[in-house]
């Protein structure tokens, strides 16, 4: 048993904080160049034929980064069931994708092209309106698809079984880095500010619930870590091991980030602070797929009734035909 | 970058040190042996008792205890050359695992196994380490621990308890509490004051004392449980031989240092095998008793959270095999799992509904869920209190300033 990343990976993880922290907005393309978006495609396909947990140390990264742009829609979300044609252009940085999971599609706004759930299989779909709508979360955007019908087929159905605790998994370990961001300014912040002649950190009013935010960060990390090598290795306890992650995960990053607004003051609750934005995308991701209450009725499934925890399927957003 | 992920291709092709979770191939050969080894050995009556230090007093229990010795099971992270098995860490923590899983009380020697006998290895003399670590392992004698005072419990360096030295010995006063199995214990690991001038952390003596000589009075404590698990032990005028001193006179405080750091270090994952086993419990109560949406909720959550500690200890473990250090992370597994076993067991009340009421013999499964739940009382307070825990990770994981 080894929980550890390798020393590849965690130089992978530095680089791309140094990367992320000069280059807050990169574009698609520079993603690809640095072989973001073909991580886990085959190098005869032009990616890197690595696998999901070097995936995840980026969307951890992404996520503290707050990055705008379709890499959790294109690979969080879709990868594994793009045929190997479309996936090599994934990687070469000439499309980014996105998938219609439910009625809102995250990322309309960057994503080049489209696929959705209609009966038996996902499928591109072709000559559809889009309508992206205001979000709360102004880095990361929803919008529906109007009109339009399935196009080419890209995998059978039965791929969902593996893009769900995919993207539960990829959701989990990105609040982990927004996560993360909020308490890292939230301990410089009671570390250095001064009332009643004192640093605040002193407090331990002050100082506990920054434990516990500690606390709910780390546990969430391992649970995400674990959810993210189960995916990597399609492990069978995988759809559950997300569910529980993406449930867990999701609400600790609101709470941390709560905890973050409440210890800087007044301060953390202005719109100039980039506090509010890690906040809104800890609730977008804690809305999006499944809420934390909802991963638990699968996971009591499990735990109960021994049920595998493949969830409800996703509410198709065009029926074929329709 | 795109270097970076290339060599990070290559090293996992190589998969010589890629992260997995899944045993080796040598640890899966030692669970499996050791699982056939409880299944073969482990008495029934002495399986899945509900807990307190009562159960160590039967002679069956220093039976069970010298069965581990014989097997080899006793110290198995202990250096070969003090008779322990010399193996790594992760044997360690499928040992819990697996004792747990099979509900198998642990082996009597829990302080002389975690606490003493890691300190006398590390700071004991020869004579030290050849007179006491073989008779820990083998269950011939028992350990106690004489830490808190009554003035002294969180802040521990308020000790009062005296040590003169006098022709070649000290003499002992004083006053310990929350001793659990002193009053089984051969030998108690003693923190006094030596130097009466002294305050705080300096002038402290780490001593060795023989439970039996004169002078030591060992008076039971009973607890919220009903049980006597802990003790109070007067000591007036108890002579203890120079040659039991550990450490230096006056360098006591890092010598406790040691112990504390060895009793929160092989905690974890005996603790998060124990939360395994109650949720586990807590599942089946709810399939025989049934539970409505919302209780349906919480044990999703204490499952998830159950699954969270122990991936948690996971990592701050791979982390101390590759590096000689445990992760920061492995410094919250305590404080998350006090917490976690008082909502699991109240939430096991809930689910018994009026009949949680009932105590012991009167109550369904033996009373077992009333009693964990009583007992999950004091885990927030043995061994670091939950505030001092939070302390810990403010100042040392976090690096907030100090509140004091």
């Amino acid at each position: 048993m080894d929980f550890t990343f390798t020393p590849e990976q965690e130089a992978l993880r530095e680089q791309a904080r140094e990367f992320l922290s000069a280059n807050p907005e990169p574009s698609w393309q520079q993603l690809a160049e640095l072989g973001w978006t073909g991580v886990s495609v085959a190098e005869e396909d032009g990616g890197v034929g690595l696998g999901f947990v070097e995936e995840a140390v980026l969307l951890e990264e992404l996520g503290r980064a707050l990055y705008k742009g379709p890499y959790l829609s294109t690979v969080g979300l879709l990868l594994p069931a793009l045929p190997s044609e479309l996936q090599a252009e994934v990687a070469a940085g000439e499309t980014s994708w996105t998938l219609a999971f439910g009625p809102l599609v995250p990322d309309l706004d960057t994503a080049d092209r489209v696929a959705i759930v209609a009966g038996d299989g996902i499928y591109e779909l072709e000559g559809a309106e889009r309508e992206v709508l205001e979000t709360t979360d102004e880095t990361r955007p929803l919008g529906v698809v109007r009109g339009g019908e399935p196009g080419r087929r890209l995998a059978d159905a039965e791929a969902l079984d593996v893009l769900r605790p995919r993207s539960l998994a990829a959701l989990a370990i990105e609040a982990c880095g927004v996560a993360r961001r909020a308490l890292e300014y939230a301990i410089e912040h009671a570390a250095s500010r001064e009332q009643f002649g004192r640093r605040i950190g002193v407090y331990q009013a002050v100082s506990h619930p920054l434990a516990d935010a500690y606390t709910r960060l780390e546990l969430a990390r391992s649970l995400s870590l674990w959810a993210a090598w189960c995916v990597a290795e399609a492990d069978e306890q995988a759809p559950v091991a997300a569910a529980a992650a993406k449930s867990f995960a999701g609400e600790a990053a609101v709470q941390v980030c709560e905890t973050a607004i409440q210890v800087h003051g007044g301060i953390g609750f202005t719109w100039e602070h980039v506090l509010h934005r890690l906040y809104k995308r800890a609730l977008w991701i804690e809305s999006f797929a499944a809420s934390g209450s909802s991963l638990r009725a699968e996971v009591a499934a499990y735990v109960l009734e021994g049920k595998k925890a493949p969830g409800p399927s996703p509410e198709p957003v065009l029926t074929q035909g329709g | 970058m795109r270097a970076t992920l290339a060599n990070a291709a290559r090293a996992n092709a190589l998969r010589s040190e890629a992260m997995d979770l899944r045993d080796t191939p040598d640890e899966a050969a030692f669970r499996a042996e050791l699982r056939t080894w409880i299944e073969d050995n482990l008495p029934e009556e002495l399986q899945g008792h509900r807990g307190g230090a009562a159960r160590f007093e039967g002679e069956e229990m220093r039976a069970w205890s010298r069965a581990l010795y014989d097997a080899g099971y006793s110290g198995l992270t202990w250096p070969k050359e003090y008779g322990g098995g010399g193996a790594p860490y992760t044997h360690q923590a499928i040992f819990l695992e697996e004792m747990a899983r099979a509900e198998a009380p642990p082996h009597v020697g829990v302080i002389g196994l975690g606490m003493a006998g890691p300190t006398i290895i590390a700071h004991g003399t020869e004579e030290q380490k050849s007179r006491y670590l073989a008779p820990i392992l083998s269950a011939e004698e028992i350990w106690c621990q004489g830490f808190s005072e009554p003035g002294a419990g969180s802040d521990l360096a308020g000790v009062r308890t005296s040590a003169r030295l006098e022709d070649g010995h000290f003499v002992v006063d004083g006053q310990k509490v929350w001793s659990s199995f002193a009053h089984l214990a051969d030998h108690c690991i003693l923190l006094t004051r030596s130097d009466p001038e002294s305050s705080r952390h300096a002038g402290l003596t780490y001593l060795i004392v023989d439970m039996k000589a004169p002078g030591v009075e060992v008076r039971p404590l009973t607890q919220i449980t009903g049980e006597a698990e802990f003790n109070e032990i007067f000591f007036s005028g108890v002579r203890v031989p120079a040659e039991n001193l550990l450490g230096d006179v006056g360098g006591g405080w890092q010598v406790a240092m040691t112990t504390l750091l060895h009793e929160r270090g092989t905690l974890g994952f005996a603790l998060q095998a124990a939360l395994e086993v109650q949720v586990r419990k807590l599942a089946a109560l709810a399939r025989d008793r049934g539970a409505d949406p919302l209780q349906r909720d919480r044990i999703a959550r204490e499952w998830i959270e159950m699954q969270a500690v122990r991936f948690t200890n996971y990592r701050s473990l791979s982390q101390l095999v590759k590096t000689g250090m445990p992760g920061p992370e492995g410094s919250i597994s305590k404080l998350v799992w006090s917490e976690a076993n008082q909502r699991v067991t109240k939430l096991a009340l809930e689910l018994l509904g009026p009949d949680a009421a009932l105590w012991d013999g009167s109550a369904p499964y033996g009373g077992y869920w009333q009693y964990q739940q009583l007992r999950s009382r004091g885990n927030t307070i043995e061994a670091g209190t939950s505030e001092v825990l939070r302390n810990i990770v403010a100042e040392r994981v976090l690096g907030l300033p100090k509140s004091r």
